[in-house]
């Protein structure tokens, strides 16, 4: 908030000194720096956006004429399609399961860092690592590790733990794909929660350690309360990104076994671009847009429950 | 021993154990990356070995040429380095000047213009996918490198995120440079460039791993095997029967191997920038 009107501040006082002798020139100049911008975000951006839309209520199949259709792939798609619920709810489950583990183990390994004295950066980056690298190199990596008689089913075999094979077992698939997953991206929380956590003032914490809170009490009525605006931002970029999965899936299962691996963003790419239903794949990607706003909305309302924001 | 000389070395043992204890989770976490460099260097017959074995009998790091040239995952690297690259360099130039506009010249409709430019971020890009290929198939630029780069390198976020770094430079540095007459795009160049190198290499550094890693979108455009980037190309032989684990195994090394060295070599930056994001949770 600071931040923001100090800048206001700069930004306004030469503008109000130099109205007066102000040219046009000025405005051809940010017309001109704008341009290729604008272009590019006119072209790549608002035209998708609106062709997505309109795509979504035709029968469009890239070859030949698209025809109207009206609401036809939305009730398709609500009461027709077989496979639409099922990969609502792999999608939904996905998400909830990933986001509520990336969490816990992002936050527990955040607080352990930045309880240790030495050290830390290189935990941090350490965790940090398969963020940088591709997911599609990570999930080829996974793949090998949960093949069949692969280094998973040898220490399950060691621990005298019988297993199906994970990636074309029903239920297992999915877990896997978690797994992979949290593995990939729970870098990125652990360091913004980190970062969040060193900020935290040492001397609220000694205050209350001189007041005699635990170090349990410590963290839940001081640091958890600190960083909960942060925990909040974390929560939400996760959510969105956990609902577009794809890469893992497309390498460790394209969807299966049957469809119990088959997301949303699977759906777009198979419907799109395997059986050429454009008109389609467009109508399932404003589900999964209108999936992540109301998600999103639904923390906006959460979070006046839980986040802390002092001023 | 006093009692305050022994809680001393009460807590000096627990912070040696939970730094072990890390250390074990941090050695675990590492994991992967160990198996599949183990997997890289052995003959496909000893990665299909059963029952598994952790380091291979015979270690053959020729794999790694004989993937760079076979495969052919040279080509895959190139590719890739083409597009991250020219995507970094379009994202920048393009973020620089309209970064300026936004932060430093009056025209009508800017703050309605920035917010627009905000509202964008909200759209995630797997929607946009189905419109863009068929933009792209319009422009007869499927296939090529063009058709990849182009529709991801105006991206919004740039462009706000240079317009937050101008904003923190006095404006007084360019006063004196405008009354000797020099243009917008001199003082821009010239005065403003050199100062933004932290918010620039900010830019430069995700957007080339956002465009390294990226799967999907070249996937769709690149039909042709000799165009694939990395992550497309090490897609390519892995539905074929008799699959070359250790080659494979290779070329995810290899396509690993930018994202790890940048992770290490500027963490302080990194840590810098999401420590800013963690600082605007409402802060």
């Amino acid at each position: 908030m600071t931040i923001a009107q100090e800048t206001a501040v700069t930004a306004i006082q030469p503008a109000t000194r130099r109205r007066n002798r102000l040219n046009a020139g000025e405005g051809r100049t940010a017309f001109f720096f704008l341009l290729p911008s604008l272009i590019g975000v006119v072209l790549f951006l608002v035209v998708p956006i609106i062709a997505s839309v309109v795509l979504s209520f035709t029968n469009w199949k890239l070859l030949g004429t698209p025809q109207f259709v009206g609401f036809a792939n939305y009730v398709r798609l609500f009461t027709a399609d077989p496979q639409f619920w099922p990969v609502l709810r792999n999608t939904l489950f996905f998400t909830a399961e990933y986001l509520v583990l990336n969490l816990i183990i992002s936050l527990g390994l955040a607080v352990w860092i930045s309880s240790l004295k030495v050290g830390q950066k290189w935990f941090r980056v350490i965790f940090f690592l398969p963020t940088f690298t591709p997911g599609i190199a990570v999930a080829i990596v996974w793949m090998l590790i949960f093949a069949p008689d692969g280094f998973f089913d040898f220490i399950m075999a060691a621990l005298s733990i019988h297993v199906p094979s994970v990636l074309t077992d029903q239920t297992l698939a999915m877990q896997a794909v978690v797994v992979v997953s949290l593995w990939a991206g729970v870098g990125y929380n652990t360091v913004l929660f980190n970062a969040a956590l060193d900020m935290v003032p040492a001397n609220y914490l000694e205050a209350a350690r001189i007041d005699g809170a635990t170090a349990w009490e410590r963290f839940w009525k001081i640091r958890l309360p600190l960083i909960s605006p942060t925990l909040f931002f974390g929560t939400v970029m996760t959510a969105i990104t956990s609902l577009q999965v794809f890469d893992q899936i497309y390498v460790m299962t394209r969807g299966g076994p049957g469809n119990a691996t088959a997301t949303l963003g699977y759906a777009i790419y198979q419907k799109g671009f395997q059986n050429f239903q454009m008109g389609y794949a467009s109508a399932i990607a404003w589900v999964m847009f209108a999936l992540i706003m109301a998600l999103t909305a639904l923390q906006f309302w959460l979070q006046r429950k839980w986040v802390h924001y002092d001023n | 021993m006093t009692t305050r000389a022994k809680s001393r070395a009460g807590s000096m043992a627990l912070d040696i154990l939970s730094h072990g204890a890390l250390a074990l989770v941090a050695l675990l976490f590492l994991f992967p990356f160990f198996w599949m460099v183990s997997n890289a260097v052995r003959s496909n017959a000893e990665v299909l070995a059963i029952p598994v074995r952790i380091l291979p009998n015979v270690f053959e790091w020729h794999n790694f040429a004989a993937a760079w040239t076979q495969l052919p995952f040279g080509r895959f690297f190139v590719n890739s380095l083409i597009v991250s690259v020219s995507v970094t360099a379009i994202t920048v130039v393009v973020s620089c000047l309209s970064g300026y506009a936004f932060a430093r010249l009056k025209f009508p409709g800017r703050d309605a213009l920035l917010m627009a430019y905000l509202a964008t971020l909200m759209v995630p890009g797997i929607m946009l996918i189905i419109p863009l290929f068929l933009i792209v198939n319009n422009l007869g630029m499927v296939n090529t490198f063009q058709g990849v780069i182009l529709p991801v390198a105006f991206g919004t976020f740039g462009s706000f995120l240079m317009r937050q770094f101008f904003l923190s430079i006095p404006n007084e540095l360019e006063e004196a440079a405008r009354i000797d007459g020099a243009s917008r795009l001199r003082i821009l160049v010239s005065i403003i460039v050199p100062l933004s190198m932290p918010a620039i290499g900010l830019l430069s550094l995700f957007s080339f791993i956002g465009q390294w890693n990226n799967f999907l979108w070249p996937l769709i455009v690149m039909t042709g095997a000799d165009n694939a980037t990395l992550p497309v190309g090490l897609t390519l032989f892995q539905t074929q029967q008799g699959t070359a684990w250790n080659y494979i195994m290779a070329g995810a090394t290899l396509s690993m191997l930018p994202g790890i060295i940048l992770a290490i070599a500027l963490q302080k930056l990194i840590y810098n920038s999401i420590a800013l994001n963690a600082g605007m949770g409402g802060r």
